[in-house]
């Protein structure tokens, strides 16, 4: 099915894409449906990106629900890993 | 068979492209609008262009997302789109009219046109048989043509729609589909009988969701084979 939700979020970062050129992103999608590559009839696709860059200027993901959890749990992890004063160090 | 991407006009007087795949030879024939799926313009939807070519059809896709994204690739502009809210109802209505109407201005055009629309463009061609003049409708696994949407979608369902349903619908559904589930579908096949509305449904058993995208894990070689010898016959009876 085609689920029409879709979860928006800012972000301030760079990411690794077209050309294999880094680039400033400030802005991801994050939804479950269809994906394009993987084989799957759904995925959880993510596209980090720079819309004022244009359409292609993203990185896209498309993960299993499973490995997306398993993204998010390393994301945290690896956070939690890191004294707070660093964090806030930037 | 010719196939090249060509510009047309939207009823809203927007230049769009599109993608035209046209039959050989001199005689009268229909067109056919093939709404592309969320994925985008991609290359199986030219293709089943394409195969309605091999048909005898006159076939155009309307590109969907050239507003929002012109030049991109598919599934980049897919992305852009999605990103945006999506296509609205009454874009896509200006998009498929104007298709139509480029359709119906071939040198060999019969005077009938019909669409046809998979996973979120099986709503589009419902929606679009219920507003425009066309002759012939497929709904290939719409989902959210009846039934409650869920809380975050933007798409309303077209149960106000139906009772404008201009043409014969064809429809085709995945018994494991999840949307739309069978019961869904029966709600459909309830209402059109309700309303008096002539449609044709055909469910396939073991195939689910996407059962026509030969690129997908989602592929069902026999709903497929089959899906495509009744539009065949709806559109050989309908578009003549």
């Amino acid at each position: 099915m085609c689920t029409y939700n879709t979860v928006t979020t800012e972000l301030n970062g760079s990411a690794k894409g077209p050309s294999s050129k880094w680039f400033h992103v400030d802005h991801a999608t994050v939804y479950y449906d269809h994906p394009v590559h993987a084989m799957a009839g759904h995925a959880l696709n993510i596209d980090i990106a720079d819309p004022s860059a244009g359409p292609g200027q993203r990185v896209a993901l498309e993960l299993t629900a499973e490995s997306a959890r398993a993204l998010v749990q390393a994301t945290e992890d690896a956070l939690a890993a890191v004294p707070p004063e660093i964090i806030a160090a930037g | 068979m010719t196939a090249r991407t060509v510009t047309i006009g939207s009823r809203d007087g927007t230049d769009i492209e599109a993608y035209l795949a046209t039959a050989d030879g001199a005689g009268r024939r229909g067109g056919v609008v093939v709404i592309h799926h969320m994925p985008g313009y991609d290359r199986s939807t030219k293709e089943i262009t394409r195969r309605f070519a091999e048909l005898g059809y006159d076939a155009i896709c309307p590109n969907l997302y050239w507003r929002q994204a012109p030049g991109a690739e598919p599934s980049d502009a897919a992305a852009a789109v999605r990103a945006q809210g999506g296509v609205d109802d009454s874009q896509l209505l200006d998009d498929v009219a104007g298709a139509a109407a480029y359709l119906r201005s071939q040198e060999w055009n019969n005077g009938k046109v019909g669409v046809i629309g998979y996973c979120s463009g099986g709503r589009q061609s419902v929606l679009a048989a219920c507003h425009l003049d066309l002759d012939a409708a497929v709904d290939c696994y719409g989902a959210l043509v009846v039934g409650t949407p869920p809380p975050e979608s933007n798409r309303p369902n077209l149960v106000t729609d139906l009772p404008s349903l201009g043409s014969p619908l064809l429809g085709l559904f995945g018994n494991e589909d999840r949307s739309p589930t069978p019961a869904l579908v029966d709600e459909l096949d309830q209402r059109l009988n309700d309303l008096g509305k002539p449609h044709e449904f055909h469910r396939y058993d073991g195939a689910g969701h996407g059962f026509f995208s030969p690129d997908r894990p989602s592929y069902s070689v026999s709903a497929a084979n089959d899906g495509w010898e009744r539009i065949e016959a709806f559109y050989g009876t309908h578009l003549s």
